[in-house]
């Protein structure tokens, strides 16, 4: 094996490599954040009584947990159009981008709120609470804070699922990396430098989620200095 | 319709009139007809094996179970199946339970301070003011930052009668609330529910604690098979149980 690995031809494309990573920056924090409200929201709607909603959650979340987010993304991008919904690539995989998390994560904060028990509900509505104020004081908080390590590890994934979109020519860190290559040839530089960017952006989202986790469930904020 | 007078007065000064409750899980009735009228201040004590009717009868009377038909009225509502209607019913209408069921993401203050916040509109420094005074009243003004889980089940369950409390209720209802605890800690849990009758709280208990029915209960009420078997003041009730289902209870309890 006598290749000469040559970085120095990269620098030429900062400009392109800075502009992608925080593309894929946008992406991740878009189709994190937009996917967690999309997902609590879903996952409250699948408690309410009535088999409507239930039903509706439960087809959403099997489309987007059955299939490929290429394929999603593919969909809306290439197949909307046909319907006459037409939508620049960056709409586009934004909106498969939440609604691909929104899924995963309904199916996550579901089985958080079945967790809490029922006798939960019951004392809230002995107090004399409405079922909004019961869901927002008393289900999601336990619920979301068992469910929460699951819903990181969803959200890593997905930033790291952001690389789809430079199949439909979208600029993030990928796509500006596929374009550096083609260009220059230096395929394995390019590659590796970006999946070095993806580590580190790893080690931020998981840190910033983290932190977050932290300043919202105090409870586990006692356990970690109850741990020192 | 108009009623004679003396029946205005008599629902007036009841907190509780039950009146023939009946309900029925499925195929099985357990409530067979249960009436009852509790007066301003009177403590009534629930007893009778598990499957008599008690518990579900006591849960019917806050909304928790609905009745398959009868009458009930409590604190000045009348129950409903309307959630606007049967909210403004359990703000009267505390009722604590066997497991405590606080919420545990919330410190003790805060589990306290979450109705009287979001249901009766207070603002927080009142609540927690209120809260304060709770706590000490059931001898845990010092525990206002702990999560339950930092708490003995008998800690627990009175703060659980504490947040109770902090909705000024007309009517408090116990179910069972010792039934989950060890002898000593039960001994901490009775000490406040007999303080607060005391204090002319009216209450309804289902309780095992035979000594304390009888030593606390204004009257105590002995349930078999989804009806009243047998009521009345406390102390002749244990003293000269009429009915030999009673005596048969009272001598498994007792020993």
């Amino acid at each position: 094996m006598d290749y000469t690995f040559q970085f120095g031809l990269l620098l030429n494309y900062l400009p392109q490599f800075i502009s992608g990573f925080w593309l894929t920056m946008l992406l991740a924090f878009v189709g994190i954040f937009g996917g967690i409200a999309l997902g609590i929201g879903c996952a409250v709607a699948s408690t309410l009584p009535g088999w409507l909603p239930r039903f509706l959650v439960r087809c959403y979340v099997e489309a987007m947990r059955n299939t490929p987010l290429l394929v999603q993304i593919f969909v809306i991008f290439f197949g909307l159009p046909n319907i006459g919904v037409r939508m620049s690539p960056l709409a586009s995989v934004f909106i498969a981008l939440v609604l691909n998390n929104g899924g995963y994560i309904a199916e996550i904060v579901r089985g958080g709120i079945q967790s809490t028990h029922r006798s939960q509900v019951e004392a809230a509505e002995s107090l004399g609470m409405t079922y909004l104020q019961t869901l927002r004081f008393v289900i999601l908080p336990p619920a979301l804070e068992k469910v929460f390590t699951p819903i990181v590890s969803q959200c890593v994934l997905l930033m790291l699922s952001t690389s789809l979109v430079s199949a439909i020519g979208v600029e993030d860190l990928t796509g500006a990396a596929m374009i550096a290559s083609s260009e220059t040839f230096r395929t394995m530089e390019v590659y590796l430098m970006i999946a070095a960017v993806y580590v580190l952006m790893n080690f931020v989202f998981r840190a910033i989620l983290n932190l977050a986790g932290l300043l919202i469930f105090r409870r586990s904020r006692r356990n970690i200095f109850r741990g020192i | 319709m108009l009623l004679p007078s003396h029946f205005h007065r008599e629902v007036n000064m009841s907190v509780v009139v039950a009146n023939d409750i009946r309900k029925s899980f499925g195929p099985l009735e357990v409530l067979k007809g249960v009436s009852l009228n509790v007066e301003a201040g009177e403590v009534i004590a629930l007893i009778g094996r598990s499957g008599s009717g008690k518990s579900t009868f006591l849960r019917c009377l806050n909304g928790l179970e609905t009745v398959d038909s009868g009458l009930i009225q409590i604190a000045g509502h009348a129950m409903s199946r309307k959630p606007a209607a049967l909210r403004e019913l359990r703000r009267d209408v505390g009722i604590v339970f066997q497991s405590y069921n606080l919420f545990p993401h919330l410190t003790a203050g805060e589990n306290i301070m979450l109705a009287p916040v979001q249901v009766k509109g207070e603002t927080k420094v009142a609540a927690r003011d209120e809260a304060q005074r709770c706590l000490s009243m059931v001898g845990l003004g010092d525990r206002f930052d702990a999560y339950p889980d930092m708490l003995s089940g008998g800690q627990q369950q009175r703060v659980a009668i504490a947040r109770s409390l902090a909705m000024r209720p007309k009517v408090l209802l116990f179910d069972e609330v010792t039934s989950a605890l060890d002898p000593e800690l039960t001994g901490e849990v009775l000490a406040v529910i007999e303080d607060l009758a005391r204090q002319g709280m009216t209450m309804l208990l289902v309780t095992h604690e035979m000594g304390f029915a009888r030593r606390v209960a204004d009257r105590t009420i002995f349930m078999k098979d989804g009806i009243i078997h047998e009521g009345g003041p406390s102390a002749e009730f244990f003293t000269n149980p009429r009915t030999p289902e009673l005596q048969a209870f009272l001598r498994s309890e007792i020993g």
